[in-house]
């Protein structure tokens, strides 16, 4: 009788689990406009330095350090006032934007710029940067290149060396053993560090925006943005996301996962299971099981957050902030912090114990 | 700029003979370039020292000897040598462990480091650091080293212990000089070539220089500052005093925007200290100069352990400047500031602050104090000797012979000339100060032969010089002792003229200063892949197109042979407004990656710039067909050069 007694209040125990919605984190999100001081309402990019922050907005490079912003502008030296990309040099402290009209160094306030007139550097417009050691790897609307900050030498990755097709690079992650390269239109590139060689991962249904196939490969060739992490790549497209861990692919869409939209601007892993996605309809975090989505509700614009679990099921979340806007365009990490870049404002989500 | 000084002319042993040679000289007109010939048996030693550094118990003066290669140890009291340690070439810096256990010496034209065992007195090991290395600090904790790299315009951070690099962080351009905080948080790093323009401005290559004091974060080794020196261009050392509320720093203020015509109304340079701290606030630019006495090429400085006093070495005035600090902060609390100011241009100022000027050796560089503040060691350079100040007296008390040659040789005449100020107008400016080590100052300047406001020109470097003639960009001056002589002396001394010995000793000096090891060459004659691209397009006869390049506008005919030049003049299409001719002599390319700006006014900040910006009509070689790719690889070949 005992054992039975036992046995009942275990099953009830795991079925109230199974019902209950997953425990995914919350946050509490305040926004940051040029009401309180971000130069400018449309961010590209965001960038956590301890206890600084960076946003590469479209009206120059926003520093949000002591609870105040200082803005930095072409007058600085700044390459353009639109900041698209930023990288943190975590060796050096040195921060790299990549921005509409070339790339720039901020280093203990000063202002380095290389452009394509006056230095190597491909092409003006870049949309991507990583830092690698002593080489700061870069896309740009002209291929990819990378600078070797000892040498000065400048390298140059486009369809004359490389198995790129288009040259409109429009991210890198760069570690020291692999260096992907997003490319809108050409698929994914590899160049792997110790053999110099390149692999080029495309959409097995080319351009054909119908999956035939589930997970055979990359979900779509306009790759917008990658994030190499614990040897897994994860990949965002204009038509899905992609997860590759050097042998096998899995694709997310919105019809089977808990993606709020298959047109995604920018993704970043945690680790090798854990990845923030930027959608054009909100912020999604996927814990390698479920999902969260963060965002204005579309409806109404009021504060939305929603989880979905491993079955599917989903569930609404009561909260009282989001997101300054619902196009998300980048995502960074401050402890159990998130910074978010939309077009709409700069968000801190402050993660709250529950 | 160190030259063992191994020539056919050895000694000056003989006035008459020397006298004759020079007159000789002057007849043999073009029989003046050619080569001198060397034999070892010629080769004099000079000691040179360039720094020095008390023990931390004072019982040791090391003194660091560029020519000689060595460290020289003297008893601090008796100052008896007690040994002469070999180091790398040509060493240029050095620190000491904040135990005194060990003393590293940057070799800076070999890119090593030398660590000295201070209880036996020997290398126990010779580390290879980054290019051109020029200073060296250890942290407070002794876990790492700073290292300035003059060419990589960086400051390394190695492992104090093994000697491993672990990063590189941006400094000023040609850093150089490093000094620690007394409490060790901070690490400030200077640089001696200005810092190219952060804006493109209308003005294009007209703009005033810009350097910094590069601040580093010790325990973290970051940069978390830069203390901009405005109109700046050349900062040397940097002291602190004991208490860390005062800092002063000794840099050159060129006045290079406007025409180099106005020597007698101080119009070429001001020696300057930037003071800065906690005890005057924001940073002030204060004058070393006076009217009818300048302070040229301020190098050392120490600041006295009661910060009474700061001690500036002048190179060129061959002197040391001493202020007292409480008159300077008189002077400075009198004209508050709330942003950084500057008094360069009041030669009236230094009279409430500076109340001495003791004259030393030759080519005074590195000082120092001793704990006491007693005695001021400075170390001249060109006379292998050091003076001792007696600093209540602020007179020299005793001269220290360093047992170099007694004897000179016209080299070393000639680079005594060259780094004196003595010969212009009130001891104004000398060869050294717009060739900095012998090289050259990144400056673009005005001169006054071709009219106020007309052929703004490029300052270039003199290492390799030999052979180039005809010099000027214009190609207005034949030989080198015309470019030195009757030109130096009319529009840049405007003072007394060289006699014909001084004039041979000084061409032959410049002759013989050899381009530095190039640090993008790989050993022997290999290449990069991409140098080797480069050096093709270089030498390419037909453009991708399969059409054939005329001889004139190829790379490798304007710049043939071993210095990159065929020593012509050539239009290449940047004639500018204010130029009066757009003839210019096909420029040499020996350390080309060094010597930005580029043309020959300046206006192309970067190698790139050259054919991005400059060459729209493929005058200055075809190069409009080339892709951005092949452009960088020919960029990567001339590094080489």
């Amino acid at each position: 009788m005992k054992k039975l007694l036992v046995a009942a209040l275990l099953l009830f125990a795991a079925a109230l689990a199974l019902a209950a919605p997953p425990q995914m984190s919350r946050f509490r999100f305040e926004n940051f406009t040029t009401a309180n001081g971000l130069p400018d309402n449309h961010v590209y990019s965001v960038l956590v330095e301890g206890d600084r922050i960076w946003a590469g907005t479209d009206n120059g490079l926003g520093l949000y350090e002591n609870g105040k912003w200082k803005t930095y502008t072409t007058n600085d030296g700044l390459a353009h006032r639109a900041v698209l990309s930023l990288a943190l040099d975590k060796r050096t402290g040195d921060v790299w934007a990549g921005t509409m009209g070339g790339l720039s160094r901020i280093s203990g306030g000063r202002i380095d710029t290389f452009t394509q007139l006056n230095s190597g550097l491909s092409n003006d417009v870049v949309y991507g940067v990583s830092i690698e050691g002593e080489n700061v790897w870069v896309a740009t609307a002209a291929g990819g290149c990378r600078l070797n900050t000892r040498t000065g030498q400048w390298t140059l990755y486009n369809e004359r060396n490389t198995p790129m097709i288009e040259i409109w690079v429009y991210g890198v992650s760069a570690t020291p053993s692999k260096v992907y390269f997003a490319v809108w239109g050409s698929g994914l590139l590899e160049y792997t560090q110790d053999t110099g060689k390149w692999d080029k991962y495309d959409d097995p249904d080319n351009e054909n925006e119908i999956v035939l196939f589930k997970d055979q490969g990359l979900i779509h060739e306009i790759v917008t943005s990658v994030s190499f992490v614990d040897n897994i790549v994860w990949a965002a497209t204009y038509f899905g996301a992609s997860r590759y861990d050097g042998r096998y692919w899995h694709n997310f869409l919105t019809k089977d996962s808990g993606l709020p939209s298959n047109f995604i601007n920018f993704i970043k892993g945690v680790d090798a299971n854990r990845a923030w996605f930027c959608t054009d309809k909100g912020l999604a975090y996927y814990d390698g099981v479920n999902w969260a989505v963060y965002r204005p509700s579309l409806k109404d614009g009021k504060p939305e957050m929603t989880v979905r679990d491993a079955q599917g099921n989903v569930t609404p979340v009561a909260v009282s902030s989001a997101p300054a806007h619902n196009y998300v365009l980048g995502i960074d990490f401050q402890g159990d912090d998130i910074w978010v870049a939309t077009a709409k404002g700069l968000s801190h989500g402050v993660h709250q114990k529950q | 700029m160190r030259r063992r000084f191994k020539i056919a002319m050895g000694m000056r042993l003989a006035m008459p003979a020397a006298a004759l040679f020079a007159v000789a000289l002057f007849f043999a007109g073009s029989r003046f370039d050619r080569p001198v010939r060397a034999s070892e048996s010629d080769a004099v030693d000079y000691a040179s020292p360039i720094e020095v550094l008390l023990s931390s118990d004072g019982a040791r003066l090391y003194v660091l000897c560029q020519d000689s290669e060595e460290v020289r140890v003297l008893d601090a009291a008796s100052y008896a040598v007690i040994k002469r340690i070999a180091v790398g070439r040509v060493p240029r810096g050095f620190a000491l462990s904040p135990d005194g256990a060990r003393l590293f010496v940057t070799n800076s034209w070999g890119d090593t480091l030398s660590v000295i065992d201070t209880r036996t007195l020997s290398v126990s090991a010779t580390w290879t650091v980054g290019w051109e290395p020029s200073s060296v600090v250890v942290d407070r904790a002794g876990k790492h080293l700073f290292v300035a790299n003059r060419i990589g315009n960086d400051v390394a951070v190695l492992n104090a212990t093994t000697g491993a690099e672990e990063k590189r962080l941006a400094a000023g351009r040609g850093a150089s000089y490093l000094t620690i905080s007394p409490d060790g948080s901070r690490i400030y790093a200077t640089h001696i070539y200005p810092n190219p323009p952060r804006v493109r401005t209308e003005l294009d290559n007209r703009t005033a220089p810009e350097s910094e004091i590069t601040v580093i974060d010790a325990a973290r080794a970051v940069v978390v500052d830069r203390i901009p020196l405005h109109a700046i261009a050349g900062v040397f050392h940097l002291a602190f005093s004991s208490d860390g509320r005062l800092g002063a720093v000794a840099e050159y203020h060129p006045k290079n925007l406007v025409p180099l015509a106005h020597l007698e109304h101080g119009g070429a340079f001001a020696y300057t200290l930037t003071i800065f701290g906690s005890d005057v606030g924001q940073p002030v630019e204060i004058p070393l100069d006076e009217l009818e006495r300048y302070a040229a090429r301020p190098f050392g400085v120490a600041i006295a352990p009661d910060k009474s006093r700061i001690y500036v070495g002048c190179g060129g005035s061959e002197m040391v400047t001493v202020i007292d600090v409480p008159r300077l902060m008189s002077f400075l609390h009198a004209r508050p500031h709330a942003q950084s100011v500057s008094y360069a241009w009041d030669l009236s100022a230094s009279g409430n602050y500076v109340i001495a000027r003791i004259p030393v050796g030759r080519d005074p560089r590195g000082v120092a104090l001793s704990r006491d503040g007693r005695r001021l060691f400075v170390a001249n350079r060109l006379d292998d000797t050091i003076s001792v100040i007696d600093t209540r007296t602020n007179r020299v008390a005793l001269t220290i012979e360093l047992a170099g040659p007694k004897t000179l040789s016209v080299l070393r005449k000639g680079e005594q000339a060259f780094y004196t100020a003595r010969y212009s107008f009130q001891g104004q400016i000398g060869c050294a100060t717009c060739h900095i080590d012998s090289t050259f100052d990144g400056l673009t300047w005005d001169l006054e032969p071709d009219g106020f406001g007309r052929d703004i020109v490029d300052n270039k470097m003199l290492e390799g010089v030999k052979g180039t003639e005809p010099y000027k960009w214009n190609g207005g001056n034949p030989n080198i002792p015309t470019e030195c002589g009757p030109r130096t002396e009319k529009y840049f001394w405007r003072s007394e003229q060289y006699d014909d010995l001084t004039l041979t000793d000084l061409s032959t000096y410049i002759r013989g200063l050899e381009p530095r090891p190039n640090r993008w060459k790989l050993p022997g004659r290999e290449m990069t892949p991409a140098q080797e691209r480069g050096l093709a397009l270089f030498a390419r006869g037909t453009d991708k197109f399969g059409k054939q390049i005329p001889e004139a506008n190829r790379c490798s005919y304007c710049h043939s042979g071993p210095k990159g030049t065929n020593q012509k003049l050539f239009d290449v299409g940047t004639r500018k407004a204010t130029d009066n001719s757009g003839m210019l002599k096909s420029a040499p390319l020996a350390s080309i990656a060094l010597t930005a700006p580029y043309l020959h006014d300046g206006s192309a900040h970067t190698l790139e710039e050259i054919w991005t910006v400059y060459n729209p009509e493929d005058k200055h070689g075809r190069t409009n067909d080339l892709t951005k790719d092949e452009l960088n690889d020919l960029i990567e070949y001339l590094r080489t050069r």
